[in-house]
């Protein structure tokens, strides 16, 4: 036994150390994945019986109308959220000094990412209020009638939006500002004597070499936003009339809610989300393999 | 450095930097600012409607001490605790092997191990819910910290094993090698020679954690249920149901929820900031 293991001691111990962590991803997260896939071909309440129903699921979510809504929020979500990209990389260009303090500010406008989306919520949930709301005092102010932006079907989503935005953007700043940090100070002293300034100093020379920091942006960013759930859950809890829901939160609501436990129709929804996810984690895993490949 | 240094601008281009910079500051924090100014409110302030003037009286104590006397917010808090520590120390200890593992040994399934670890990371939470919640029933641990923490330490070891590794990767092989030479076994290398330099990396990887799973609010949905077992978030968001309209608990209450992860925010800021950025930098 000692022996074996002196002689193989190279091959074992890898496979040692990761065997716990292995096991528990593997009973957590990658068998659940496929007992999903498996779920979303029966019909089942959660308790009793699974009843096989072939495609049955799919063939209902391509006429429900809820699915589409869903669908349709997530697609703004997903376009509307990298603002908060352009928008992290402003601020974070605008901080980017070294005047006295300026530390400080840098935590300070990175806080709302530290805090939680419950509390996001809640905040803007308040913000909104059309009462007594900050954003109504204002509009009043202007001479404009007051907004109920959450019970707005037209403006329900971009409200919620605008509320994930908040830290968003306050992560993105971090990691531009970071990037920033590493920006070699020769190339724009060479720039500089070239002439270089402002936005085309920006555009050919700072960007390209921030492209670490925004591939990392938008790969966060994508997946905050395929990812909503809180903000909804605690804004609106999908309404009004089912107006602001995504797909995650659609999915949470037909598998377990006050609306019935629809475990297979809520799984198929999850795997038409996990579909969506699917394209951008193989893109990333792509890229990663692209760069290991070349190391 | 870009943009250009402000002391190499006009002297007025410099006070108006100063000047812009509080009120971006302030504008940016507003709506935590009304929070926070909401909780020291009085009753009597709010249902006047009296939200943005200049408060009638400073209710400090009596709201928070309210906060704590009439809702189970110290043992939502709690809660949160044992939910939240248990899953660092699990996360971060499985990680530290797995990253080992990956950083330090060349072996044909390494990439694909490594590869499902990040892949997994990146799931939608909706995919797991069915199954999770089902085992988590089945093994008896429903509606208890440890069954969510359980799952959140498997789950976040996935982004904590992309993050020991790449950090392993990037250490001095040499160390390693020589002592191989010497004869040192690989759980010894592991434990003498590669955790000490990892000490870093476990403290950034730390303060993360706890903020990811002390704000996470969708597995405490899933998994727990009551005042007995959820976390902080999950309360706060039935507090809110039953606070209706006495926006200066529900603010005192969200102020004290928020607190733990931003006191370990400042407290490791440069730990937190590291762990945030990297691979944001090459």
């Amino acid at each position: 036994m000692r022996a074996y293991w002196k002689a193989n001691q190279l091959k074992l111990a890898p496979w040692l150390f990761l065997l716990p962590g292995i096991l528990m991803f593997l009973m957590y997260v990658i068998i659940p994945i496929f007992q999903s896939l498996n779920v979303s071909f029966y019909a089942w309440d959660g308790l009793g019986e699974k009843e096989f129903v072939g495609m049955s699921n799919y063939v209902e979510l391509m006429d429900d109308e809820a699915f589409y809504t869903s669908l349709k929020n997530n697609l703004i979500w997903l376009v509307l959220y990298m603002l908060a990209i352009p928008a992290g990389l402003f601020v974070a260009l605008f901080l980017n000094q070294t005047v006295r303090g300026i530390r400080i500010y840098k935590s300070l406008f990175f806080f709302p990412f530290v805090i939680s989306q419950v509390v996001v919520g809640l905040v803007f949930a308040w913000f909104y209020d059309p009462n007594y709301g900050l954003l109504n005092i204002l509009i009043n102010a202007l001479g404009f009638d007051s907004i109920a932006v959450l019970a707005d079907e037209r403006f329900v989503t971009y409200g919620i939006i605008v509320a994930g935005l908040w830290p968003q953007t306050a992560y993105c700043m971090i990691l531009y500002l970071t990037g920033l940090n590493a920006v070699d100070p020769e190339q724009i002293e060479a720039a500089r004597l070239d002439n270089a300034k402002g936005w085309r100093m920006l555009w050919y020379v700072i960007l390209p070499q921030l492209k670490p920091a925004t591939f990392i942006a938008i790969v966060v960013t994508v997946i905050g936003a395929l990812r909503s759930f809180d903000l909804i859950s605690i804004m609106t809890d999908g309404g009004p009339w089912g107006s602001s829901r995504v797909l995650a939160f659609y999915m949470y609501e037909q598998a377990f809610s006050e609306y019935g436990f629809r475990m297979g129709y809520g799984a198929a929804i999850a795997v038409v989300l996990f579909a969506i996810m699917m394209v951008y984690i193989t893109g990333f895993l792509y890229k990663m393999y692209r760069d290991e490949r070349g190391r | 450095m870009f943009p250009t240094p402000i002391e190499k601008a006009s002297p007025s281009a410099r006070r108006l930097y100063k000047i812009a910079l509080p009120i971006a500051l302030v504008l940016w924090l507003l709506p935590l600012i009304a929070v926070a100014l909401t909780s020291i409110r009085s009753a009597g302030d709010i249902t006047a409607g009296n939200y943005w003037g200049w408060p009638t009286s400073f209710n400090l104590l009596e709201n928070y001490t309210a906060v704590f006397t009439n809702s189970p917010i110290g043992q939502y808090i709690l809660n949160s605790f044992k939910v939240t520590i248990p899953t660092v120390i699990g996360a971060v200890a499985l990680s530290c092997m797995t990253g080992f593992a990956l950083g330090v040994y060349r072996f044909k399934a390494n990439m694909l191990v490594f590869f499902m670890f990040v892949a997994g990371n990146f799931v939608p939470f909706q995919i797991l819910m069915v199954p999770v919640r089902d085992l988590t029933l089945s093994m008896g641990i429903y509606n208890t910290t440890m069954g969510l923490a359980l799952f959140h330490i498997a789950f976040q070891t996935g982004f904590c094993t992309l993050f020991m590794r790449n950090f392993i990767r990037a250490l001095p092989h040499e160390l390693i090698e020589a002592a191989r030479v010497e004869g040192v076994s690989e759980i010894q290398i592991f434990w003498h020679v590669v955790m000490p330099l990892m000490k870093p990396a476990i403290a950034a990887l730390s303060v993360l954690i706890f903020t990811f799973i002390w704000n996470d609010y969708f597995w405490a949905t899933v998994l727990t249920q009551g005042a007995d077992t959820q976390p902080v978030t999950a309360g706060l968001y039935s507090l809110n149901g039953q606070w209706v309209a006495s926006w200066h608990l529900v603010s005192a209450g969200s102020i004290v929820a928020a607190l733990p992860p931003v006191l370990m925010f400042f407290a490791m800021q440069k730990h937190f900031i590291a762990g945030l950025t990297l691979g944001a930098v090459k």
